[in-house]
């Protein structure tokens, strides 16, 4: 099958969305189909061979704040060359709601169409002129694709119409396979997330550390991820400073060791999930998982039986969990085990062949993708923005 | 005539140039929201029109609705935060070009390309308005005899307007 993927955000910038993408993409080239990303890049940017630049996003005001976004005639120009290059059975758009490359490519493209929306929470303000703008592309999507329940719920408030849901996919092996660290074992608790950014909950996590340290003074804390360190501990009384330790920011292998080491993850976000793709993580190291019951999270851990539930933003309700935990191995064992069980579901081996069942389904019986004839213009300017880069 | 009738004389006529300068400013104040106003309905316009992708339409209904519905203190933000998408969406002038060519886009281009123009413009005489009238108000006599009544201290209005470049460089 040739597939098409478009990524809405640079590929030079790490996301879950571009992991995501990169995995998938990896996936389908390993079971033989021919597979091109098309994705915002820096003209300089090192690309896998897969992925085809759609040229720099640009940074606009929108939504408050500053986002960097493709649109505008170059960038759609370059989306219909790729879609007339590629001569793809199907292509995959992600996040088409927001005005970036996937909407972008939405709008130029005709044929069998799947997209995913990994956001749960779009804009709140309802607003007539976007929405039937928005609506316009969003029709041609003959399949829709939402990350999680949450994500299914706010797609089918916002935008109407239904999708099926399939979550992000995981390799669980390459988790499974990680050498614990001894370093990072022994009465060991487990952050992963920026720590300048509030909604992953770090602070929530440093207000309950006092009550811990109470109860299990040989506790200590990991933290990895990008942020200020001192300013991170500076809530915590000086003497019990040394018993968290930051690791910066870690690489894909020191994640999984780091959370096959722990005795218990710790995810205190406080808000802005719509999957959870970090708890799919630990449970594939078999760590424990402690988390805010946050929508998303509930789902992801199977309503708090594969992984337990706190309420979310209570650092009181989070200590004495993690000191319930941690002093109950064998509830800590069973924990390891239905976690090991329940993830299986997220692994690639199953996502992948739901997303490739939702291709066939799309597929069966209907032309290859093209790029759509743009009625705004003549002939001789669609071809002109064929032709040029 | 006496020193005390002279100062007098002065001070009348101070009040009337500083009455004269409030006004200037009342008008040229005026003149720039109607301009900012057309601006933000032009481009409210084109983003609705369908002649643009839908990605650039959302980027630019969205900065030139905030723009019309912003709050005093919010204004000049919003103002330019238009002004940033308005260059980001016709950055390029084939974008220019597409608008043109669309039925009724030649009357859209010049509308857009007239209020992107006009706006720096009567900024600028707002902004010069109300420097002569803080000039003035300045002046100890115009403080201690508080000529100046109640009417609030007259505040410049900073945005960023700098047009797209592709419209810009084209005659009006």
């Amino acid at each position: 099958m040739r597939i098409g993927i478009v990524c809405p955000y640079s590929w030079d910038v790490p996301g879950g969305v571009q992991f995501h993408i990169r995995d998938l993409a990896e996936y389908f080239i390993r079971l033989g189909h021919e597979v091109s990303v098309l994705a915002p890049a820096d003209d300089d940017t090192p690309l896998p061979p897969y992925v085809v630049s759609a040229g720099r996003a640009v940074p606009v005001p929108y939504n408050g704040s500053v986002a960097r976004l493709n649109f505008g005639f170059l960038s759609a120009a370059r989306v219909r060359r790729w879609l007339h290059d590629g001569e793809f059975d199907v292509i995959h758009i992600h996040e088409p709601a927001s005005p970036s490359l996937g909407l972008l490519a939405c709008w130029a493209a005709q044929g069998p169409i799947v997209a995913t929306f990994h956001t749960s929470n779009p804009r709140s303000r309802a607003m007539v002129a976007a929405y039937s703008i928005l609506q316009a592309a969003l029709e041609k999507i003959s399949a829709r694709i939402a990350v999680s329940e949450y994500a299914r719920r706010t797609l089918v408030e916002h935008l109407g119409g239904d999708a099926v849901v399939i979550p992000n996919g995981v390799d669980v092996d390459f988790f499974v396979r990680a050498e614990p660290n001894p370093e990072w074992q022994g009465d060991t608790i487990g952050f992963i997330g920026r720590i300048d950014e509030p909604r992953k909950g770090l602070p929530v996590l440093m207000k309950a550390l006092p009550k811990i340290l109470a109860e299990r003074p040989q506790t200590r804390l990991l933290v990895a991820g990008r942020g200020d360190e001192e300013e991170a501990v500076e809530s915590l009384p000086a003497e019990l400073r040394p018993r968290v330790e930051f690791l910066g920011m870690v690489s894909d292998e020191d994640k999984a060791r780091l959370l096959r080491s722990v005795d218990l993850y710790v995810a205190p976000n406080t808000g802005g999930e719509s999957f959870g793709i970090i708890l799919v993580e630990a449970m594939s190291a078999g760590a424990p998982v402690l988390a805010s019951d946050l929508d998303a999270f509930a789902q992801v851990l199977d309503r708090g039986a594969a992984g337990e539930l706190f309420a979310n933003e209570d650092a009181d309700a989070l200590a004495t969990a993690a000191v319930r935990l941690l002093g109950d191995p064998a509830r800590l064992a069973e924990l390891r085990e239905r976690g090991s069980a329940h993830v299986r579901r997220f692994d690639w081996s199953t996502v992948g062949a739901d997303i490739l069942s939702v291709y066939e389904t799309v597929t069966s019986g209907t032309a290859a993708v093209a790029a759509a004839y743009d009625e705004r213009a003549t002939g001789l300017r669609a071809r002109l923005g064929l032709a040029r880069d | 005539m006496s020193r005390w009738s002279r100062s007098a004389l002065y001070l009348s006529w101070t009040a009337g140039r500083l009455d004269r300068l409030h006004a200037r400013i009342d008008a040229s104040r005026a003149g720039l929201d109607a301009q900012l106003l057309r601006r933000a309905s032009v481009a409210q316009e084109l983003a609705t029109s369908g002649v643009l992708d839908p990605a650039a339409s959302i980027v630019l209904y969205e900065a030139a609705h905030a723009a019309r519905q912003a709050e005093e203190e919010q204004r000049e933000v919003a103002e330019s935060e238009l002004s940033q998408a308005l260059r980001a969406v016709f950055a390029e002038p084939q974008q220019v070009e597409a608008v043109r060519e669309a039925p009724g886009g030649e009357q859209a281009t010049r509308e857009l390309t007239e209020a992107v123009r006009r706006v720096p413009m009567a900024r600028r005489f707002h902004n010069d308005s109300v420097r002569a009238a803080r000039a003035l108000r300045r002046h100890r006599k115009v403080r201690w005899f508080r000529l100046a009544g109640h009417a609030p201290f007259p505040l410049a209005f900073e945005m960023d307007d700098e047009p797209p470049a592709a419209l810009a460089d084209r005659p009006a």
